[in-house]
């Protein structure tokens, strides 16, 4: 470790996602008029332009979209290398996760993951995700 | 009306390039826009307009302040870190052809390597308050948060779709440092690579090696945009913009437009149809290219989005010496930000000029249009520039 984890910004349109990961939960917005999830989250729909939304909570798995091994230079709060991968969640929208059980060599394209989450602090849970 | 033609280059300016510089940012971008207006015979007093980066920390008043310019009468800044590059001169040629200012000066200057290092994992970026900070929060706290790790997750991805190699990557570092060698404004002046080099330098992020990234840099560049008219009256051969467009996509975030069914770099293809809608010219036109090099997989997607060659299909384009000074459409015969200096795109710039002037250290024969482009995985910008 060489210095503390890298704190998200959060404003009131994510304010939701990490609210949810306190309690265990992968929170996708949800558009309440036209139903599309969507994320990153924000203000508007970009679909349909309303600003009622709501979230659904997600199944928590996915399949590897692309993926690197982070060797230089040092992350705070990271123990290097690291493994992170875009991961295509099984409801359609994409996200950004370190995988932390899955060697460099071993990670591929394609490969199943399920979410788990890192309790930092009484302020921050991060989601990471594991093998399937 | 139409940009086209109406403005031109006329001065370029720059420090050397190095590791320290040992001055102030603010010293560097004045001594280049003193060397840019000297070259083409123009004063301080000339200038009433001055463009950069936002990410530049030298305001226009006070380079305008040290340089004892008189008045401005434009001044603009353009976001998005090194996609600005062409978008400042598309700035200043829009302010000229409009007639808001007569002679508008472009520049940028940092200590990149001894002060604020680029490379590096970017607290200030994760914690900056405003949306590019929020969206900062889906990548910075997961541990990607430096340049080269968003460059290598498309790459990753850019090799899984097309069979692309990291050979096809290397290749456009062979050709960058075998421009370099010759350059001696370049780091890596007298220092060519071969592939079994590139593929022997340690991995920074899988799949980047060492050789696929540039280095950190100080330095300034500085380029004079006036009228064409007044341009054909001044000390050297104008340097005519052809075309400038600005660009970006669907779904654009900075460096991490990961959410696009497919990824890539779609708003590179924006400044592209932009480029041959303003022109009217065709990509067969292009004698060669200036494309951006901070990492070399971007290369080989911009050739596919500015329409040289189908998409999935740049390793082919590429291979065989194609992008080397005697191949069939040269790149970056500066040595590139791989090879000369990494000074945000504006070094690149200046190197087209030296080519439509002819007095590039590696000259084109028969350069009458090429293609720059600026920073790419952003929103981004790009100029044809014609003799």
């Amino acid at each position: 470790m060489t210095a503390a984890v890298v704190r998200p910004m959060i404003g009131r349109d994510s304010r939701f996602f990490w609210d949810g990961t306190a309690l265990g939960e992968l929170r996708i917005q949800r558009c309440n008029a036209c139903g599309d999830l969507r994320f990153p989250p924000g203000p508007a729909c970009p679909s349909c332009g309303a600003l009622d939304r709501g979230h659904v909570v997600a199944a928590g798995t996915g399949t590897v979209f692309s993926y690197v091994v982070h060797r230089h230079p040092p992350v705070p709060g990271k123990e290097l290398p690291i493994v992170i991968a875009l991961i295509d969640l099984d409801e359609g929208v994409r996200m950004v996760g370190e995988v932390l059980d899955v060697d460099p060599e071993e990670i591929e394209i394609g490969m199943r993951l399920r979410v788990d989450f890192d309790r930092i602090d009484d302020e921050l849970t991060l989601p990471v995700w594991r093998r399937a | 009306m139409s940009l086209s033609g109406k403005a031109a280059i006329a001065g370029i300016g720059a420090t050397e390039f190095s590791k320290e510089s040992g001055r102030s940012e603010l010293q560097l971008s004045v001594e280049a826009v003193q060397h840019a207006l000297a070259d083409c015979g123009l004063t301080a007093a000339d200038v009433d307009g001055l463009t950069t980066f936002t990410m530049d920390t030298s305001s226009e008043i006070a380079v305008a302040r040290e340089l004892g310019i008189p008045e401005l009468r434009f001044f603009s800044r353009i976001n998005y870190g090194g996609g600005a590059a062409c978008a400042t001169v598309q700035q200043a040629a829009m302010a000229v052809a409009t007639g808001v200012a007569d002679v508008v000066v472009c520049y940028r200057g940092f200590n990149e390597r001894s002060e604020s290092r680029f490379g590096q994992f970017s607290l200030a970026a994760a914690t900056q308050v405003n949306t590019n900070g929020l969206d900062n929060a889906w990548t910075y706290p997961m541990g990607l948060g430096t340049p080269a790790a968003t460059v290598a997750m498309q790459a990753r991805r850019y090799m899984h779709e097309y069979g692309a190699t990291s050979e096809d990557f290397g290749r456009v570092a062979v050709a960058d440092r075998r421009h370099a060698a010759t350059n001696p404004a370049a780091f890596f002046y007298g220092k060519p690579i071969t592939l079994e080099d590139h593929q022997a330098s340690r991995m920074i992020v899988d799949p980047l090696h060492l050789l696929d990234c540039c280095q950190e840099s100080d330095g300034a560049v500085a380029l004079v945009v006036t009228s064409a008219e007044r341009a054909r009256d001044l000390a050297q051969k104008p340097a005519y913009i052809t075309a400038a467009a600005q660009g970006s996509g669907a779904d654009q975030f900075v460096m991490t437009s990961y959410y696009r069914a497919d990824i890539g770099i779609p708003e590179m293809g924006v400044v592209g149809r932009e480029l041959w809608r303003q022109s009217g010219l065709v990509p067969d036109d292009m004698r060669m290219g200036i494309l951006y090099d901070h990492f070399t997989p971007y290369v080989l997607m911009q050739l596919e989005e500015l329409g040289f060659c189908g998409r999935g299909e740049a390793p082919g384009f590429i291979a065989d010496g194609a992008i080397e000074v005697d191949g069939k459409f040269p790149l970056n015969t500066h040595g590139g930000q791989l090879g000369e200096a990494y000074i945000h795109g504006m070094n690149g710039i200046a190197e087209a000029v030296r080519q439509v002037r002819g007095t590039s250290v590696n000259p084109v024969d028969g350069v009458e249009h090429l293609v720059v482009t600026a920073g790419t995985g952003v929103p981004t910008s790009g100029l044809i520039l014609s003799a």
